[in-house]
């Protein structure tokens, strides 16, 4: 291959031929992972009408559509809500390697675009899912061991403090003591996450996965909350070297929860200034019929293949990352 | 000034931060998997010269700071403030011994120099790459001392001392790279 010319477009791939077949390998290892244990392969659409409401996630908003310009569209942050409406029509146990988008993500771990390897279990819980989380990474990156440490045990390790206890005064300070600096005074929640993202995930998943799970329940997303004290999310979390890989639940599914849910996570929208966004009633209509106890989880298949490749940058494992497009 | 969203730091922007002028060295987009995206920002204080980091969340704003570097020509130095004039608009600003920083020794008059300038006060002083001074005072150089390294310092117009080769004599004119305060070869009159 020659070298480009000075000034000539870069039209080239990022991620190399080995790379590249690397990465199909794995999407092979992932199909036969997931046939074996019985999970069927859906493929749902990219579009969807209701965006997600979680404030932290931006969705990437569509130009009207010619076929129906009544209606906003949306490329989808996650297929979490069409997968739930399968399961909750009968499907089973199912997986699905799909695209993502997130409008205002980009960094060394973010593209605006990315492929997520999701799955939802009928029947399990977050324990029993975390297990299935452990034999996917041994099959993907030989990892033979993992170890599982609750949110609370990981702050306690790091940082010597209760996360479900501490204030917001408290988490500054701790953070202050660790030489880092948020520049505006934060609320709790997001103290915590920028603990987590800042001192603790980067120590964890080495030398072998790392499984975090019970969260705050100002964290619980779609998870459902354990009754104790303090109550606990059943959410959990998989990193490995550092990097954050996937977020999986013991997924909700009392209607009238998740719609108090979607809810509330318009009225965190509204205090950001955010426009609210509609509700994903033909989700609620699904819960309403009955969706099974189920657990699910969602892996970010870019960072898995970057890891399996010792890459330092999503870049280098998507073949058009954002800025060749 | 605009304000700048964090997405938009790029290395080189200047802000204001805590009221000083600062230039972004480096800018992290940190996430956890859900919840509150980060940027974790180096920045470089321009007055002070530390570099400082700072997350914000994602999406925060911070003003932009006027900052731009200017070619000035060098008048003269009244002990207190070296003064420089822009040579379009004949515009005179001053600068203290902070902005000078290194630059003061290899000025003598009337060499351009760039001057970084917040809202029009300079924060440094950058002197020409090469500069030319003639030497007011060295030792006789020792005939027939060849030595590889052989050199001696001599003291230059401007005051400064640099190390020149032992061939080198009293009166001559030299020329000086500021970048590392060495001599580079003798200038012919």
């Amino acid at each position: 291959m020659t070298k480009p010319a000075a000034g000539a477009l870069d039209w080239r791939p990022c991620a190399t031929p080995r790379i590249l077949r690397l990465r199909a390998e794995l999407l092979g290892r992932v199909r036969a992972f997931f046939s074996e244990r019985g999970l069927l392969e859906v493929d749902t659409p990219l579009l969807t009408a209701v965006p997600c409401p979680d404030p932290n996630v931006a969705p990437v908003r569509l130009a009207p559509l010619r076929a129906d310009s009544e209606h906003a569209y949306y490329l989808q942050s996650s297929p979490e809500s069409p997968m739930k409406r399968l399961l909750a029509a009968g499907s089973g146990p199912i997986y699905q390697i799909a695209h993502a988008f997130r409008n205002d993500e980009r960094g060394r771990l973010h593209q605006p675009e990315f492929s997520l390897l999701e799955w939802y279990r009928p029947g399990f819980d977050h324990h029993a899912l975390m297990d299935e989380v452990a034999d996917l990474l041994r099959v993907m990156l030989g990892a033979d061991t993992h170890e599982r440490v609750s949110f609370a045990e990981a702050f306690e390790r790091r940082l010597g403090l209760d996360p479900h206890k501490a204030g917001p005064d408290e988490l500054g300070r701790v953070a202050c003591d660790n030489g880092l600096r948020l520049a505006r005074p934060a609320d709790e929640a997001v103290y915590l996450d920028f603990l987590m993202s800042h001192c603790i995930a980067p120590h964890l998943g080495s030398p072998y996965p790392t499984l975090l799970f019970y969260y705050p329940i100002s964290h619980c997303a779609y998870a459902r909350i354990r009754e104790a004290d303090p109550p606990l999310a059943e959410r959990f979390e998989v990193f490995v070297a550092g990097i954050e890989l996937g977020n999986g639940y013991h997924e909700l599914s009392d209607p009238v929860v998740q719609r108090m849910r979607f809810m509330a996570e318009n009225a965190k929208r509204r205090r950001s200034g955010l426009p609210e966004v509609p509700l994903d009633e033909r989700l609620l209509a699904a819960l309403e019929c009955g969706m099974p106890e189920c657990a699910g989880v969602a892996i970010g298949f870019d960072r898995l293949v970057m890891i399996a490749a010792g890459a330092k940058s999503l870049e280098d494992v998507i073949a058009f990352p954002f800025g060749k497009l | 000034m605009a304000s700048y969203s964090t997405n938009q730091f790029k290395a080189g922007l200047k802000v204001l931060l805590e009221g000083d002028p600062c230039s972004v060295l480096e800018n992290e987009f940190v996430k956890p998997g859900k919840g509150q995206a980060f940027n974790r920002i180096k920045l470089r204080n321009l007055k002070t010269n530390r570099v400082i980091e700072r997350t914000y969340k994602s999406g925060e704003t911070l003003e932009g700071a006027d900052v731009v570097d200017r070619e000035f020509q060098y008048l003269y130095s009244d002990g207190e403030l070296w003064h420089f004039m822009d040579p379009q608009t004949y515009e005179q600003v001053a600068a203290g011994k902070g902005a000078m920083n290194d630059a003061a020794p290899w000025l003598k008059g009337q060499e351009a120099c760039v001057l970084t300038l917040w809202n029009g006060e300079p924060l440094a002083v950058s002197p020409p790459t090469f500069v030319i001074l003639a030497i007011t005072s060295t030792d006789p150089g020792v005939r027939g001392d060849t030595a590889s390294g052989g050199s001696k310092p001599a003291t230059l117009e401007t005051g400064a001392v640099v190390k020149v080769p032992l061939f080198v004599e009293n009166g001559e004119v030299i020329k000086i790279d500021t970048r590392t305060g060495e001599y580079v070869s003798r200038v012919k009159e």
